[in-house]
């Protein structure tokens, strides 16, 4: 996983990447009682799960290292980047609180790499590449699941550049940034691979069942429901 | 591209399919997860930080590292902990958004997911 523990980053940084969090979350919760109508709370629900479930899933990259997905922009996708930012921080809070898993005094750095970053920075790149694409091919559901794809592979070295930010700035041990940039990058570059397949797997088949429910779809179609200032394409 | 008419109850099933999948993933799947470190703690152990982690400040809580303690079989461990974590993020999911969501009186189709 990605998951910081404690010890890595010192106080400092962590306290105000808690800060950033607290932040991020509460433009989140207020974005979301713009956005999340109540027939869309279970589906908000059930992606926090099932990011959940999915993150368990560790799966085999290169020279004996592992990755499981973060799904930060497969929640943005589905549910809308706040939301979605929001069910990451749930999974996040759950694996801090009950499994040990991610430092307690981490949880804002963790937030802030998986959550903020991964979720809505993927975001931001999943409508910048899908602005840049016709009119007509940006509203094509294999096209939505692919962009979604590499939206999540980028993801991924981006928020282990956020690590890597954070290590610059507080990390305690005495070691190089450049040389741990380059580590963390490379090695997430391999789990984003994986990051990208699962996640254009998984929005293209909610896009075949229920394309209605899809944030992204419905956002740029849909006169039914306003949906005021929202980035999408 | 599911027709409209049929949405409603194409809703449900697309739920209940993801919760299934979810459980199934989490309860059986959990247990032939790669168990080699991840990237960061790949990094960390070349990179010479690793020792700098710290124990987890809840590192004897009974669902401690996705296994439920005094659970001696490996995969009844950790495929209820991945059970209990799947209930316990849908529960906790279920009620932040339920108060986060937006208070305007939806149309009568707004129960039907």
């Amino acid at each position: 996983m990605m998951h910081t523990p404690d010890g890595f980053i010192n106080a400092v940084t962590s306290v105000g990447a808690g800060g950033v969090a607290i932040g991020t979350m509460g433009v989140a919760v207020r974005r979301t009682r713009e956005l999340l109508g109540e027939r869309q709370v279970p589906l908000a629900a059930l992606t926090a799960a099932f990011i959940f479930a999915v993150q368990m899933l560790n799966f085999p990259v290169a020279s004996g290292t592992s990755g499981h997905l973060l799904g930060g922009v497969l929640a943005a996708v589905l549910v809308g980047p706040w939301t979605g930012a929001i069910c990451v921080a749930v999974v996040l809070v759950v694996q801090g609180l009950l499994f040990a898993d991610g430092g307690l005094s981490a949880l804002g750095l963790n937030i802030v790499n998986m959550s903020l970053v991964g979720a809505i920075g993927g975001y931001l790149i999943f409508t910048a590449i899908r602005r840049l694409l016709p009119r007509s091919l940006r509203e094509v559901d294999a096209v939505i699941a692919l962009i979604a794809g590499v939206a999540a592979f980028l993801s991924v070295p981006l928020a282990a550049a956020a690590f890597t930010a954070e290590f610059a700035i507080g990390g305690n041990a005495d070691i190089g940034v450049t040389t741990v940039a380059w580590a963390m990058i490379g090695t997430h570059v391999l789990i984003g691979a994986g990051e990208g397949v699962i996640t254009a797997l998984a929005v293209g088949a909610v896009l075949a069942s229920r394309p209605d429910l899809v944030h992204a779809v419905e956002s740029s179609a849909g006169p039914l429901e306003l949906r005021p200032q929202e980035v999408t394409a | 591209m599911a027709a409209t008419a049929a949405a409603p109850r194409n809703g449900r099933v697309l739920w209940a399919a993801g919760l299934v999948v979810a459980l199934l993933l989490a309860g059986i799947a959990s247990f032939y997860a790669s168990s080699q470190p991840d990237g960061l703690e790949k990094v960390a152990g070349d990179k010479g930080f690793l020792a700098t982690a710290e124990d987890h400040a809840l590192a004897d809580s009974p669902l401690a590292d996705y296994g439920v303690a005094d659970v001696d079989d490996a995969r009844l461990s950790v495929g209820l902990a991945g059970l209990l974590g799947v209930t316990a993020t849908l529960t906790v999911g279920g009620a932040i958004f339920w108060l986060a969501r937006r208070r305007d009186g939806e149309s009568a189709s707004s129960a039907t997911t």
